[in-house]
Parts: C-alpha cells; structure tokens; sequence
C-alpha cells in the first residue's frame, strides 16, 4: 500500500511544475562543463594515436616541455602504475587498471585516438604546438574491430594477460575473448524437439554513439596542500572522485567534485576520460587546467557502445507457446574488457515466461574505443535480434505478434533465465494498451507498415544519500548527490514536498558536491527518482516527525494527539477541536527555541527497484526506390510505475525513441582498412533532426512499484529497447524484407528490396 | 607562429590586389560556412583571409536583362526569399535552400559552394543545367565563364591566381520553361547530398520537351552535364518509354566512388531515380508556367 | 601578434572586444565577453548549440569569425528575455517541458525566434525542417516543436490585440 495516499490524492506528484533548473537553462545561464573558469586557468589538450593498434616503443616530451607558454607535460609515467582490480563504482564494472591506461596509454595503443600524452599551456595555440612537438615512435601492429574476426584464432591479440573467464578448462592461450557467459534454464533440446515450428536468424548491429551534445568538460585546480578541486559534467561526482583518487594515487579525501550541469550523458559520461588528466596537470603546472573535448574526439575515442553479432533460435507450437529459445550473443568491448554482454543476455528473453533457455554471451575485446554504457547497455542490441524473431514467429504461426507476446508474457512470479523472479510488473498491461490504442487500429497507406516490439530494463537501485533542511521561513532545501539528466532535481523536489505538505515552490533542490552530501552511486540505471527520491522521502518524513514533535512541544499535548496534514500539525480525529494547527512555517520559526534547526538527512542503499516493460507501435513508410524509411507515427506504451512528473517521464520516452530510430535508421560507426574513424562528426553520424521524426505519442501505464513510497519505478531507459525491432518488423510490413543488419540504411534496403546478397 | 592576415576590401579592385599579392595563400571568405570548417580543422592553411561581403554589389540580386544577377556571397537564404527568382527558376532556388540548415543558409553562398568544388555541392547541378555563367574578376580584368568550367576536380577550381567570382548570371526564361532539383539524403536534413539531380527543360505549345539539360551531382568527381539524358526527352511527352530512357541514360554517365555517404551501385541506381523524378516535377512545373 | 579591435552591437548594447583572426564569434561570445549562453557542440555548423542572430539572420556563431562582427548587431540566447520578463518561446519550453538537459536549448530557442520572426504561423512540418539544425539529443523533439507552436500562437494574439 501507498503509505502517500491514493492516486487522486495527492497534491504534488503527478502534476507538471516548472523545472527548478528550468529558468537558469532557457535564459543560458546554466553553467555546463566548458562554461566553468577560474583566474589562471591553463588550457589542456590531449595528444593521440593515429594507429587503431600500436606498440609504443618511445615517446620525446623535451621540445614540448621547453615550449614557451608550456607549463606541464604528463605521460603514462607520471601516473601510478595500477595492478589490476575490479571497481563497481561506475555503471557496470570496470577494472582500474584497464581505466587508467584507457586514460593514457601504457605500452600500446589499443585504438586510433588512444591518448598517449597531455599538455597544459597557457593558450589554445600554445597547446596544439606543443602536442605538434610532442614525438611518439610506434611499432603499428596489425588490427582488428569486428567482432566475429576478433574472435577468430588467428586474431591479432590485444592483451596477452586476457584469459577467457567462464571456460571450463580455463584456457591457456590468451585471446581477444575476455568472458564468456551463459545462462540456462531447463531443457532447450527437448524445447526445441517439443516445437512445431521455429525460427532462427541471426542479426549484426555497428557500434553507435551516446552523442550527448555537451563533449566532455572539466576544470581541475589543484592546491600546493594537494588539495584538488574538480568541476566537470559527468554522471557521478562520487564516480570522478573514487576514479581520480585511485588513478593518481590521490586519497579520496583529498579530492573535492563539484558536478556541474551536464548536456547528455545517456551513460557516456559514467567514467572519466579528461579528469585526472586536468587533475594531473593541475598538480604540476601549480594553476588550474580546463580540458574540453572537441566534438571529433568524443566520437573518436569515448565509448560507443558494442557492435555485436546475435543468434536467435525459438521454437513453439501451433498455438504459440514458446517452447524453447536460444540466444547467442557476441559484443565488441573495445580495447578493455567490459562490454554489456551480460546485461544483454539477461534482458534478452526478460519479458516471456519460458521453461527452456539458453543464452551464451562473449565479450570480445577489438581496437575501437572502450565501450561505455548506452542507455539499457546491452538490452537494445539483443531485442533487435528477439523481437525481430519474434515477429518471424508470429507470421509463421499466423498470430497477432501482440497475441504472441501476451501469450508468453512474463507476469508476477515469472521465473527469468537469469535467475530473477518477476514481481509486481505491468508488461500484459503496457500488452494491452498497445492493442487497444488507436494507432493499432489505424489504416495504412501505400508502401506502408507497421511494426511492434516490447523492451524491458532492469533499473537499479543503490546507495544515496539525501538531507532534508527546513529554513527560517518554513522553506526546504532538499539536497542529494546525483546530476540531474532527466528532471530528477524536479521529481525529488515534489516528493519531498508532498511528504511535507507544501507546495513545490517551497522546496529548492540542489544536486551537492562531494564534501557537501554523503556518498550517491551514480546517476545511471533508472535509479534516481527511485532511489534517491527513496532517501529524500524517508529524510522528509523524518523531518515531519520531527515537526509533530515540536508540535507536541510547543502545544503542550501528548504526540500522539497530531497528525501532520497540507503542511500543517493538526491534531487527530480524538482530539479535535482542542488546539489550532500549527504550519510548518510558524513551526519552523521557533525552531531555535524548540530544541535547533529542524533537518534530516538519509544515506541508504534503495532495494526493491522495480523493473520497466515497453511495448511500441511503428508504422514506416518505404520509398522503393531509393531505400529511404520515414517514420510515420510512433506510439511507445511503458509501465512507469509511477510518474511523478509525467511530462518528464514522457519526455524519457520520446527521447529513448529518437535515439532508438537512429539507432534503426542511420547511426553507425564507419571505419577504415587502418581502423581510423571516417564519421568522427555530426555531419556524417547521423543522428536524427527535427524533420526526421513524427511527434512521439506515449502511453503511462501505472502499476506502482510496491517497494517504492510513491510506487516509482525507473523509466529512462526501457523506451531505447524496442524501437530498431519496432521498425525492422514495420519495414518487413511495408515491403515483405526483412532486415536483419543495424542500421537499416537505405542502401541496405535497395539492394534487399532487389534481392541481391549482402 | 605566423599571423593570419584578415584583409575587408571595400572594391573588387582591392580584393584582387589582395588575393594576387598573396602568392596562393589567400582565401576568399564568403559565407565562411565551408572554409571555416576547414580553418578549424587544419585542413587549409592560407595566409591571408580576404572577406568580400563589404564590397558592394557581392551580396545582392536584381533583375537585369530579362534574367537575373546574384552577387556572389549572397546569402542562400536571401535567394530562398526572393519571389521572382523563385518563380522563374524554382529549382536553382530549391538547390540553394538545401545547403545545409537554416544556420547555415544564413550564410553560405553560390560562389563559395561553387568554389568549395566539394563533388555533392547541391547548388551546381541547378546552375549549370539553367546555363548560369559567372562573372569573374581578375588581374587581367573581368571576364565571364559557364559554371561548369569552373570546377576542374573535388576542390579544385580554373580560377587562376588573383580571380574571383563576384556575380552569378541566370539567363533570360521563356515561357513553359521549368527547372526542378532533387538530391538524396539518408535523413530529411544535414546530410551532403548522396546523389543529386537537376533538370531544366523547355515545353512547346503541345507539351512536348523542345530544350532539356539534365545535370547530376555526386556521381563524378564534379558535377556532370549529361547531354543523352537530355537528349532522351526532347521531342518526347514524359511518359513512361521517356522516363525509362532518360534512367538508362543517367545511369550510364554516373562514375560515383563508394564512400561512407554511398556505394557506387546505390548512387547510381539512384542518379536515374532522381532523374526521372527531377524531370516529373520540372515537367509539371513548365506546364503550369503557360 | 596584432589582435583585431571590434565594435560591435549585442542584444542591444554595444560591446567590444579583441580577437584573433582566426577566433570565431562563438569564441569572442564565450571567452572574451563571458556571454556562456551560446554552447559548443561540434565547432563545425553541424549541431546548431551556438545559434545566434546576425543582422537579423540565423547563423552558427562556430561559423563566423569574430572579426566579422564589426559593426553589425548580433543577438544571443541572453539578450531573449527582457530582464526577469521572459519571452513567450522560454515561457512555453518550460511549460511544455520542452527541455531536459539543456544544453541546446539555448540554440534552439534563438533559432526558434528566427522562425517567428519571419514566419508568425508555421506549421509542424515548417518548425521541423527550420529547426532541422538544431540537434537536441534528449527530447526527441516532440515537446520542443509544440512549445514552439504554442508560443506562436500566443505570439500571434498578442500581436493581435496590440494592432486592435
């Protein structure tokens, strides 16, 4: 149960205020990464490899050290050499030694724009000379970038200390295969024996960009007391702290994050690239560093995430029980270990209840960037391949691939193949909106298609910390650790205000830097307004006990005579009419004479978050002759808990989908035979523009997460899942192809539509 | 580190001097939406910059001689607003306004994309199959040149030493004469041109096509005027024997290269896709012009 | 090294600065007059952060050199609202919810005012494609282009009621 109320009756959440931010970003006067500068400051820049693939035999820094306007020069070996070890920190895990030498590059470069040096100068021009000067001698080895060749046995290796894990024998050769991964539940063989029909396909996607239009940004001062101050837009100013500390032997102390706004993050932005070089240089120039990306250097070195390779197998009976499914999955990781493999296998069959299952997963290192996290890391890429099987599915069976789905629909109790037992979920509901929506219904014109396909994410809860702070005047000041990337500033600031009973004017929330709030995991996985906005719920309601207890105090009645109601201490029904209400402002004036200021704080670590289903209705329409797909109307259907904002939360839908069409339609990375970026630019990847799309209807099922006060469940995520398969099934509609390889461009579709071999 | 000169004439005779005295170093800066790119990145290196939107008459169009003249840094955008020039050449206008987005139409030229000789330049195809020509001056004095002369290769111009374009001239225009141009583009916007295609033909009193030229774009190394193609719809009404001819035709002409933007095989098929598509429209266009 | 001394006009006031030849505007905005307002995205015209008006056109300041801007009036995100009074565009994004991370609404605002200046009533299909250089990576566009057309509609009426 709601301990907050009924739908209906609540005051704040639910509603559509303005953003707190809001004012600050249409006036321009948000202060993003680059838009930070202290007196001194010195421009960083980073020196980087042209080879996909490199030994570094020596690297010359004097001429550029002796560079008038040069005030430091750093290398690999300015920095602590770190062994290897396991961080769960950032989003997924990571080991630091990779994450250092990803920083800057030890003994190779493992992928073109790999950094190897860094500069500090007083000028813009000062620093591009000096990395002029700066002379790297390079024994080029051969590369390697696509997945299945990476694997290949005679593939050049990328690390020979990388022993694949989850093989039994362990091997003794080292490979370009870092893990391999599997998950079983029951029997597949007898599955697939007991199917009357099956459908196997395998599907290939290209790496694709976050493309957040803020590049990375950072501004390091570092003290003669070693005292290190960092502002930087990133998903987690605890992440930027705990990796700086470790990567420059730096007590945690001793490093102070300040997060400023961030334009974008989607994941990318949940490690660090730039900061402890701007840290390093700092220390050693003794001024502070600014260090920004150009846009050509957050496509060429900053992670995309995997391309991969998906094998997909189901099987069912006439009627269409799914007997047996099988998932192969092969993920580029880029030059370290790490990429979402794992997730994606988990996600992969989430949304069915199945009693056969088998999913392998490899992670497959190759000289592309280190990928980093994308919006469902892993998720997007495996629902392309099932969801687009499942359509085959349909169409064999001759069912409604809705039907289909509800069919197998994993509801309360399911048991996943990873282990996890569904609870309290809506996907039959997100099932049946779809089917009862217009768009379902609606007729379609020439050379058009419709296409449906469901998406699931985990979401995560975590550790955050939140502190509540009543003012002089009866206004609050809610305070947490995680940026804000999607409106969470705004849905914590309601929370915190319908625990209080007052309206969200009253309540300013400030995301706090490192030294001013406890520890926050990062802003990531779906967690915020769950997890945090946990912490910052149960510190208001701390903050209203306390409240009914000066109440208690000041009334001179026994507590249990008040209740707090509309931002007020009323007393309960038994004792009605014996004294007036007391507001929380005329409380919090005699907060000084009642026992101090009135504030609570909650550091915890959130359980119970729920997870989120999607289903999404695409229609297309093809032009035959050129390839070209336009997107003629989208409706994505989600279970999002609860929307404490809605337009926040619509807005996380219609952004998921735009960057899933693009994802469909037009993004990938191109490289060349060297392993060299062609596409390092907005120009040539494509994201989507404004004319590009329809407006973007979205459907709020609300099944509340029982775990959460409010019933939120995190919602960011799941809408980047069903949108590639949504639009290969409408293609396949429209013009009987099906596609199988991202991005569905239209090269691709004209020489499938002329049926010529790939 | 050697400065980079800015130099703003305020005549063309000074522009010249400027661009002479530069020894090949010199850059003219129109609308700068091409050479900026360019300067950033260090792809061009000049020593001076010579701006030439303060000189009078650069920036401009007035009617004159029964055709027009466009100054030549006059902005795309002012050529997407002109009614006249709209109305009597809707596809070099249409050419126009496809460069780039509203930002950059701000600011990019004719002149400048002309010059810039990128192979997918989306105004070329329309000026060179309206027979523009461009008036250029030089050290030698003034002299006037079909655009088709003026790129020679990607990037590469005939302009000799010390030239500039200042004015792009559009001939005289019967009646039932139409142009239209159509590129290809993986998005709806903001992508250089995969293939384009322009047409620009005359109609007689019974419909029938008496002057065709159709030019293609990003399929060579410049832009290809393609005589068979305009061969295969003179004397012809447009239909589907004409259509199919005037594909053959645009086909045969592509030499495109397969890069990130397009595979020689998608480029070509496309060329005469937008051929016939491009010719539709210009038809229709010239007919409603009575 | 000689800088280039420029006088120029922006959002109504006149302002100076110095700058290198090949500094661009958006670098002269942000560095020398601290005006943050307008962002870098890509530094080549692709993205449309740094939008700006000059002389009464649309431009990318990324694609214009600072020195360029003498003499002529040149408006930025900072100068849309009028003190603490905000323009119908900034009303009607953070109404419609129009913005998430922010960091090209800036650019999207400015861009947009472009549009209503020269075109009080557009349609959908218009705001897109006029809004085609603005790359917005959160929204997906949807709340932007309504915001937009809601502002014009108010727009519109006020203009009416002024002209009544």
């Amino acid at each position: 149960m709601m301990p907050h109320g009924k739908p209906n009756g609540l005051a704040v959440v639910g509603t559509r205020p303005i953003r707190p931010d809001g004012v600050e970003k249409v006036t321009g006067r948000a202060t993003f990464g680059a838009d930070f500068s202290l007196p001194g400051m010195l421009v960083g820049k980073v020196k980087r490899s042209p080879h996909a693939h490199a030994r570094i035999l020596a690297i010359h820094v004097e001429q550029a050290r002796a560079l008038p306007g040069v005030r430091a020069v750093i290398t690999a070996a300015d920095l602590p050499e770190i062994p290897s070890e396991e961080s769960f920190v950032g989003e997924g895990p990571i080991n630091f030694r990779d994450l250092s030498r990803n920083c800057l590059a030890r003994d190779k470069v493992l992928y073109e724009g790999h950094a190897v040096a860094a500069v500090a100068a007083t000028t813009d021009a000062v620093a591009d000379a000096a990395l002029e000067l700066i002379e790297v001698a390079y024994e080029p080895l051969p590369h390697v970038i696509d997945v299945e060749a990476a694997m290949a046995p005679e593939a050049p290796l990328l690390h020979d200390d990388l022993f694949t894990q989850g093989v039994e024998p362990a091997p003794t050769q080292p490979s370009n295969v870092a893990k391999r991964i599997q998950f079983t539940l029951g029997d597949v063989g007898a599955g697939f024996r007991a199917a009357e029909t099956i459908v196997e396909r395998r599907y290939t996607t290209q790496p694709v960009h976050q493309a957040y239009i803020e590049p990375h940004a950072c501004v390091a001062s570092v003290g003669a007391d070693g005292q290190c101050h960092l502002w930087c837009s990133s998903q987690g100013q605890f992440m930027v702290r705990a990796y700086c500390a470790k990567l420059l032997g730096m007590g945690i102390a001793n490093i102070r994050v300040t997060p400023a706004e961030i334009g974008g993050g989607f994941g990318g932005k949940t490690l660090v690239y730039l900061e402890p070089l701007a840290a390093a240089l700092a220390k050693r120039s003794g001024r502070p560093v600014k260090m920004v990306m150009t846009r050509e250097e957050v496509f060429r070195v900053t992670g995309p995430t995997s391309g991969g390779v998906v094998e997909v197998k189901l099987g069912a009976t006439r009627d269409g029980k799914i007997m047996a499914a099988q998932a192969v999955l092969k993920y580029q990781a880029g030059a370290f270990a790490g990429s979402p493999v794992q997730p994606g296998c988990m996600a992969a069959f989430a949304m069915y209840d199945l009693p056969n299952v088998s999913i392998t997963g490899y992670d497959v290192v190759c000289n592309r960037p280190k990928v980093a996290a994308y919006r469902a890391p892993g998720a997007p890429i495996a629902s392309f391949a099932v969801e687009s099987c499942m359509d085959e599915l349909a169409r064999a069976l001759a069912l409604d691939p809705l039907a289909l789905r509800g069919k197998n629909a994993a509801r309360d109790g399911t048991r996943t193949a990873y282990g996890q037992v569904h609870r309290d979920i809506g996907y039959v509901d997100t099932l049946a909106a779809a089917k009862k929506h217009a768009h379902y219904a609606a007729p379609l014109g020439p050379r058009q298609g419709r296409g449906v396909a469901s998406g699931f994410w985990f979401n995560v809860g975590g550790e955050s910390s939140a502190e509540v702070h009543i003012n002089e005047d009866g206004s609050a000041v809610v305070v947490s650790g995680n940026p804000d990337i999607g409106g969470s500033r705004a849905s914590l600031a309601m929370m915190a205000a319908e625990v209080l009973g007052i309206p969200m004017e009253r309540v300013r929330p400030i995301v706090g830097d490192t030294s001013s709030i406890g520890y926050s995991f990062l802003t990531g996985g779906s967690r915020v307004t769950f997890a945090t906005g946990m912490a910052v719920v149960q510190a208001a309601e701390e903050v209203v006990a306390e409240l009914k207890r000066r109440a208690a105090m000041i009334l001179d009645v026994s507590p249990d005579a008040i209740e707090w109601k509309e931002g007020a201490a009323v007393p309960t029904d038994a004792y009605l009419g014996k004294f007036e209400p007391l507001s929380l402002a005329a409380l919090a004036l005699k907060a000084g004479r009642t026992g101090g200021p009135i504030s609570a704080k909650a550091s915890i670590n959130a359980q119970g978050a729920g997870p989120g289903f999607g289903t999404h209705l695409c229609d297309v329409e093809v032009d035959p002759e050129t390839g070209k797909v336009r997107i003629v109307r989208y409706t994505a259907v989600q279970d999002v808990g609860r929307a404490i904002h809605p337009s926040y939360v619509e807005g996380q839908l219609q952004g998921g989908v735009a960057q899933g069409i693009g994802w469909a339609l037009n993004e990938e990375y191109v490289y060349d035979r060297q392993g060299r970026l062609e596409n390092p630019g907005f120009l040539d990847y494509r994201v989507p523009v404004a004319s590009d799309l329809p407006m973007i209807d979205t459907v709020l099922v609300e099944v509340p997460n029982p775990r959460h006060p409010f019933g939120v469940r995190g919602v960011g995520e799941v809408p980047i899942v069903p949108p590639m398969a949504a639009i290969a099934n409408a293609i396949y509609d429209a013009i009987g192809v099906r596609m199988t390889d991202l991005p569905m461009s239209p090269p691709k579709i004209l020489a499938a539509l002329s049926g010529a071999t790939k | 580190m050697a400065t980079l000169v800015y130099a703003a004439p305020r005549t063309v005779d000074e522009a010249v001097q400027q661009l002479s005295r530069a020894n090949g170093g010199a850059r003219v800066l129109s609308g700068g939406t091409d050479l900026l790119v360019q300067l950033q990145s260090g792809r061009v290196k000049p020593g001076v910059i010579v701006d030439v939107k303060r000189i009078p008459g650069l920036i401009g169009i007035r009617a004159e001689g029964g055709g027009f003249v466009i100054g030549a840094a006059t902005p795309c955008a002012l050529i997407g607003e002109h009614a006249d020039l709209k109305t009597v050449w809707p596809g070099v206008v249409e050419a126009a306004c496809l460069i780039g987005s509203t930002q950059v139409q701000g600011r990019a030229s004719l002149a400048g994309n002309l010059c810039n000789a990128s192979p997918a330049a989306d105004s070329v195809p329309a000026l060179i199959a309206a027979r523009a020509t461009c008036t250029i001056a030089g050290p030698t004095g003034t002299r006037e040149a079909p655009v088709e002369a003026i790129t020679t290769g990607p990037g590469q111009t005939s302009l000799a030493r010390g030239e500039l374009i200042v004015a792009f001239r559009l001939p005289a225009r019967s009646v039932r004469a139409a142009d239209a141009y159509l590129r290809f583009i993986p998005r709806t916007e903001m992508d250089i041109a995969v293939v384009g295609a322009a047409v620009n033909l005359v109609l007689d009193a019974r419909g029938l096509c008496t002057d065709a030229r159709v030019v293609l774009g990003a399929v060579a190394p410049t832009a290809i005027l393609v005589p068979e193609a305009g061969a295969a719809l003179v004397g012809r009404q447009l239909d589907e024997d004409t259509l199919r001819d005037l594909d053959a035709a645009a086909r045969r002409a592509c030499r495109p290269i397969s890069d990130k933007r397009g595979t020689v095989e998608f480029r070509t098929q496309v060329a005469g896709v937008l051929a016939r598509r491009a010719a539709g429209l210009a038809f229709q266009r010239a007919r409603e012009r009575q | 090294m000689s800088k280039h001394h420029v006088s120029t006009t922006i959002n109504g006031e006149p302002a100076e600065f110095l700058c290198e030849t090949q500094q661009t505007l958006l670098d002269a905005l942000r560095d020398d007059l601290h005006l943050t307002g307008s962002k870098e995205g890509c530094g080549s015209g692709d993205c449309g952060a740094c939008s700006v008006i000059v002389d009464g056109r649309l431009v990318c300041a990324c694609l214009m050199l600072a020195v360029e801007a003498e003499g002529r009036t040149i408006d930025t995100i900072e100068g849309l609202a009028q003190g603490d009074r905000l323009h119908p565009l900034q009303q009607h994004f953070l109404e419609g919810a129009a913005l998430q991370c922010g960091f090209c609404t800036p650019g999207l605002l400015v861009a947009a005012k472009a549009l209503l200046d020269r075109h009080p009533d557009p349609t959908e299909t218009q705001v897109r494609y006029w809004l085609a250089g603005n790359l917005c990576r959160c929204t997906g566009y949807d709340k932007v282009v309504r915001a937009v057309l809601a502002a014009a509609a108010e727009l519109r009426q006020e203009h009416e009621v002024e002209s009544a």
